[in-house]
């Protein structure tokens, strides 16, 4: 097979959806915070917590959605641990995004050794298998690359749609834009900023988690430390690549996946002749290279990481 | 309920802080200690014991605190210039992998104490070099240092790996990813016989005097000083902020790089994917619990190497995961950031 | 009191920690009253009006509207009750559309779709009613400041506000804008609205109010129906006690100091300042005065050595160049005061021996071989202390902790200390009360009388009137010819300011 051949096969399309589906969930969390205006650097902490959670809830005997769920559950309170932090408090987002990151992978590593005190290679699960679309999936090529896909992934593409709605046709999503511009405009109009940025904050991380999920519950159905690989930071380069709409983050989490799911198999194609290493490199390259292209045409929303305080300008 | 800003911040208050944060933290670990089924105050005697029942523990733990120290220094020194860099693990294994690399070719060419000195420049250099990148991107396009930092550790480690399974591969390691190692002729000296403790540490409380001096004493400490805490001002006093910021760049790299090659000519001498356990992060931990204060850094950065070294001996004793330490340490960074918030506000009603 | 009250302060107090901002206020409005709170800076005028809305909480005291008693800290519950309040600082998102900024808060918000066309079919009708034309798609950044103040008030309307409250609203805008806006503020009492406007300019409050109430030191101290009082007692009211402000007297100039000539300086392809000429002599005061926002952060920034110039020269001394540095002014003897003293004339966590000496740290007295000489600069701001009389103060007290007031003379005083040849004002009394305003005004026409060339940027009209020998104004980037203040008058002034001067319109 030759380099460019790999393009022309539906394989590869069915893996980006699948390699992206946890970038878009961290990416959609991320999106979210930081446009009510606050920076959620726990993305990689929580990330991880989403994957054991997920995992280890599986593992005992539950079914893959509740698995799901209660990791997103668990993303949502560790998010409610950084929304208190940085809004009532108002704490630097930098440094406390780090804490949390910190906190939920050692908290992590810890509950899973407690739980597993020696083995020698992790348990697997059932992973969620391909869900068909009747009809679609037919299609030659474009059914096998995008309509035989896991359920989550079908669910992280609809989330994208719901929050692209919801920011720009409800009043809620208005809210929150104003949130992340001008609290001061958000309390002047008899709404409260500090309550509109803890539920993004929440919401946000309960999808990050589920991101995280995504790798354990169908990607690689089991989990072992440092799984989640830098992906939470990439998200947060991805959000700025996006400008901050959740359609861009979309685009910009396929293109990512695009490109590790083609150095995977330009991997096998070259074989030794150049080190993997380098492939593996790509994505985190690509990711301040969107920093940098985007960071000036960007429109950042103008009170992000700026901390809220009543009274105080 | 609301805060208000305090117009001046008791003594006590600062040097409370960090001990309430750290007394808070093991409280809530001990949660999770006794989860594990295991009395948390056992647990905690067994820790100290760990790090100091004896003399080859002291030891121990104060090897642990040689990186720890200078990855702290390099965090304190970025953050108060308001510089987020959080690429102090990558910073450290490029200098670690260019003193295993000079350590390994230099010994032949230059007398021993000479390479040292060139071996632990070279380690600064490299890491001062690697956060340059990222602080030109702020300063030239506004691209956040905090990701980009962030993105480069993974790279870097990616890029050692490239190196110890290529290039600088030890052919005599049987296949391990294992750098060449440096010669005997430039391995730190020991400062205590019969231990794996070096003089590293030495170099590194000095650092941290140094650092004290040049920021409490010095014009460019002052200057450094105004441009973090506002920007804006400094710029008007003529103060500029590039520069300066490139200042502090080469400051903080160079001392989480010194980490790495010291940790390669003092305790490894040679470079492998676990050369180290996430000191560069920790740093930020010790950085913070110390206010920023260089000379807080060397206490906070024997309070962590306490809880590495002990909570590994108390897991081997007692069966508690090891990774109780990390939660310590990261629970204790929250907790201070809460204290800290305390000691320039005051709750009102 | 003969109007039906719509809205009751009682006893309302406010400490913010040893001090008293509100005490023990009252005060009441009646339907269809154009209230005018009168007081200086620091009065206490607009904290109590944010405890109205609901922004604070009162210690004690209690807020009716309509009767009704209004739950403290709640802007929602004031909202309701049909308060609306238009901020100094406008609580606007520039990234968003007009429309946006208007129906933010108006719907509930589990709502699942917003009714745009209605929404914009219901400002219409309002800006027609009221003549305040915007159009509701535009992006706010992309405004003039009188027509986000006009969003600002529409936002109040379009939440069907009976009281409406003004926090200095004419202070960022010029003299026509501002008659208009009294204008619609009349017509809205007319129709049955009430209005407060918080102030401390005594023209607009004799010429627009029905009623005034003073505050002083964060109490009532009178109240007067405006058609039975004069400026002259107002102004004894609000300042409490005769302070003199220092005259200035006549001198002869010196060699020209600092010249520009056809000077512009762009931001992102725009002329910020456009083909701008103006001479500075020694033992002179030259007035700039404008509307703020036209520009003369630029020219701050332009002349404190901050920006260079596109096009044009600069000469300062006879030397002549595109742009200065900070360090090259403070050298050769330039006095520079910043437009806002808390973002760039301190640094408000550092001690105030440090804020003395850091513009000129480098210098000998102050440093040597890298090192600072602290006792020589704690000595130094000891001297500035004593000299310029900053009180409350010792050289390790932190900056923060000291008033406006102090502040600005802290750093007047690090710059007039080593005898300047070249001051720089920019809004050098924004914010003060008058025992501090007078204080500024004497030391910069003591400098003057030294023989320094003073640039002062003003949007004080009787401040650069008071002050300077030669005035221009400024306008959208550009400068008005030079006039002897001597020939001066106030009305022509006012249309210089509007961009009209000299048979040519620059606007």
């Amino acid at each position: 097979m030759e380099a460019l051949d790999i393009f022309t096969s539906a394989s590869l399309w069915g893996a980006v959806l699948r390699i992206a589906t946890p970038l878009i969930f961290g990416t959609l969390g991320a999106l979210i915070c930081e446009r009510s205006g606050v920076l959620n650097l726990g993305i990689e902490g929580i990330m991880t917590l989403g994957a054991m959670v997920a995992w280890m809830t599986v593992y005992q005997g539950a079914d893959l959605w509740t698995g799901l769920f209660v990791a997103a559950v668990c993303g949502g309170m560790f998010g409610l641990l950084h929304a208190f932090l940085t809004v009532p408090l108002g704490l630097s987002q930098h440094v406390t995004g780090l804490g949390i990151t910190l906190f939920a992978s050692s908290l992590t590593y810890y509950i899973y050794r407690l739980a597993l005190p020696v083995s020698s290679s992790p348990p697997t699960i059932e992973p969620f298998q391909p869900l068909a679309i009747p009809g679609l999936s037919d299609i030659p090529f474009i059914g096998e690359a995008l309509f035989s896909q896991t359920a989550p992934t079908y669910l992280a593409i609809f989330a994208i749609v719901v929050t692209a709605y919801v920011f720009t046709r409800t009043p809620l999503g208005l809210a929150i834009r104003m949130t992340g511009e001008n609290p001061h405009a958000v309390e002047a109009q008899g709404l409260n900023p500090v309550r509109i940025r803890i539920g993004t904050i929440v919401v946000g991380s309960a999808l990050m988690a589920m991101g995280g999920a995504f790798l354990t519950t169908a990607t690689f159905n089991s989990f072992f430390p440092t799984m989640v690989q830098g992906r939470g930071w990439v998200c947060i380069a991805l959000v700025v690549f996006a400008s901050w709409r959740p359609g861009k983050a979309l685009l910009g989490a396929l293109l990512f996946a695009l490109f590790d799911a083609y150095q995977l198999r330009l991997q096998h194609v070259i074989d030794n002749a150049i080190p993997y290493q380098l492939f593996l490199m790509v994505p985190y390259v690509l990711s301040i290279v969107a920093l940098v292209i985007m960071s000036r045409r960007a429109r950042v929303p103008q009170a992000l990481m700026a901390p809220y305080r009543k009274g105080e300008r | 309920m609301r805060l208000e800003r305090r117009d001046n911040t008791p003594l006590v208050l600062m040097i409370a802080a960090p001990v309430v944060a750290v007394v808070i933290a093991l409280a809530l670990s001990g949660v999770l200690i006794a989860l594990a089924g295991v009395n948390p105050l056992d647990a905690y005697y067994e820790m100290v014991k760990g790090a100091f029942g004896s003399r080859l523990s002291i030891s121990e733990t104060l090897t642990r605190t040689t990186p720890l120290i200078l990855t702290g220094l390099a965090a304190a020194v970025a953050f108060r210039a308001r510089l987020w860099n959080i690429g102090g693990e990558g910073q450290l294994y490029l200098g670690a992998l260019v003193a295993a690399w000079l350590g390994h070719s230099l010994a032949s060419v230059v007398p021993g104490p000479l390479a040292i000195v060139i071996i632990l420049l070279a380690g600064m250099v490299a890491g001062a070099l690697l956060l340059l990148g990222p602080v030109i991107l702020r300063i030239r396009l506004g691209v956040d240092e905090v990701v980009t930092t962030l993105i480069l550790n993974f790279i870097v480690l990616l890029f050692v790996s490239m190196m110890i399974e290529g290039p600088l591969k030890d052919p005599l390691a049987f296949g391990w990813p294992q750098s060449v190692p440096v010669d005997r002729e430039v391995l730190l000296p020991k400062l205590l016989e019969r231990s794996r403790l070096h003089i590293g540490l030495l170099v590194a409380i000095f650092a941290a005097v140094v650092v004290w001096v040049v920021q409490s004493r010095t014009v460019f400490g002052m200057e450094t000083k105004a441009a973090g805490l506002n920007p804006k001002a400094a710029s008007f006093a003529g103060i500029k902020l590039g520069k300066t910021l490139l200042a502090v760049a080469c400051i903080s790299g160079g001392l989480a790089g010194l980490a790495g090659a010291i940790e390669v000519t003092g305790l490894k001498g040679y470079v492998t994917l676990d050369l180290s356990p996430g000191y560069g992060y920790s740093g930020i931990v010790v950085a913070m619990l110390a206010g920023l204060n260089p000379i807080g850094v060397v206490i906070t950065a024997v309070f962590v190497a306490i809880v590495f070294v002990g909570a590994d001996s108390m897991s081997r004793a007692l069966g508690v995961p090891s990774f109780i330490a990390d939660v310590i340490v990261s629970i204790s960074l929250l907790t201070m950031l809460v204290c800290l918030l305390f000691t320039s506000y005051r709750v009102r009603r | 009191m003969t109007l039906e009250p719509v809205l009751e302060l009682t006893n309302i107090t406010k400490r913010f920690g040893d001090l008293v901002a509100n005490d023990s206020i009252s005060l009441s409005l009646g339907k269809g009253e154009l209230l005018a709170l009168l007081g200086e800076n620091g009065a206490g005028k607009t904290t109590l009006m944010n405890i109205l809305f609901g922004h604070y909480t009162a210690d004690t005291g209690d807020v009716r509207a309509f009767g009704q008693l209004l739950p403290p800290g709640k802007p929602r519950a004031a909202i309701e009750a049909g308060i609306g309040m238009v901020h100094q600082h406008f609580t606007l998102a520039g990234n968003l559309s007009v429309l946006d900024n208007i129906m933010i808060g108006t719907e509930g918000l589990g709502h699942l779709r917003t009714a745009r066309r209605e929404a914009e079919t219901k400002l219409k009708t309002l800006s027609e009613r009221f003549g305040l034309q915007v159009n509701p798609n535009a992006f706010v950044s992309e405004l003039s400041v009188g027509e986000r103040q006009r969003v600002e008030i529409l936002k109040a309307l379009y939440r069907d506000a009976r009281v409406l409250i003004l926090d200095e609203p004419t202070a960022v805008l010029t003299r026509i804008e501002a008659d208009q806006l009294f204008e619609t503020l009349r017509d809205m009492t007319a129709s049955g609205l009430s209005v407060i406007f918080i102030s401390h300019k005594l023209g607009e409050v004799m010429a627009a109010s029905n009623r005034v109430v003073i505050l002083r030191g964060g109490r009532t101290v009178a109240e007067r129906q405006t058609a039975k009082t004069d400026r002259a007692e107002l102004a004894e009211l609000m300042v409490g006690r005769r302070v003199v402000r220092p005259v200035r007297t006549d001198q002869e100039p010196g060699r020209d100091i600092l010249t520009a000539k056809n000077v512009s300086v762009l931001e992102g392809g725009r002329k910020i300042l456009d083909t701008i000429g103006f001479r500075v002599r020694a033992g002179e005061i030259l007035g700039i005065i404008g509307v703020s926002g036209n520009g003369q952060a630029a020219l701050g920034q332009l002349t404190s050595g901050l920006l260079a110039a596109d096009s044009g020269t600069l000469s300062y001394d006879g030397h002549e160049t595109k742009g200065f540095s900070p360090h090259m002014l403070v050298r050769a003897g330039t006095g520079r005061i910043p437009e806002d003293r808390n973002t760039e004339g301190a640094v408000g966590e550092m001690a105030i021996w440090e804020n003395s000496v850091l513009e000129r740290i480098r210098e000998s007295r102050f440093s040597g071989n890298g090192f600072v000489k602290r006792a020589a600069c704690r000595n130094y701001a000891d001297e500035l202390i004593e000299r310029f009389d900053i009180r409350g103060a010792t050289p390790d007290t932190g900056t923060r902790q000291l008033s406006g007031g102090n502040m600005q003379k802290m750093i007047l005083g690090r710059n007039l200390a080593s005898s300047p040849n070249l001051i720089i004002a920019n809004q050098p009394t924004r914010g003060l009360d008058e025992g501090a305003i007078a204080a500024v005004h004497g030391e910069l026409l003591e400098a003057r009388k030294a023989g320094a060339a003073v640039l002062l940027i003003s949007e004080d009209l009787d401040e650069v009137l008071a002050l300077s020998d030669t005035i221009q104004a400024i306008f959208k980037g550009r400068l008005s010819a030079a006039v002897p203040a001597a020939q001066a008058e106030s009305r022509a002034i006012g249309l210089m300011m509007a961009g009209i001067w000299e048979g040519e319109n620059a606007a």
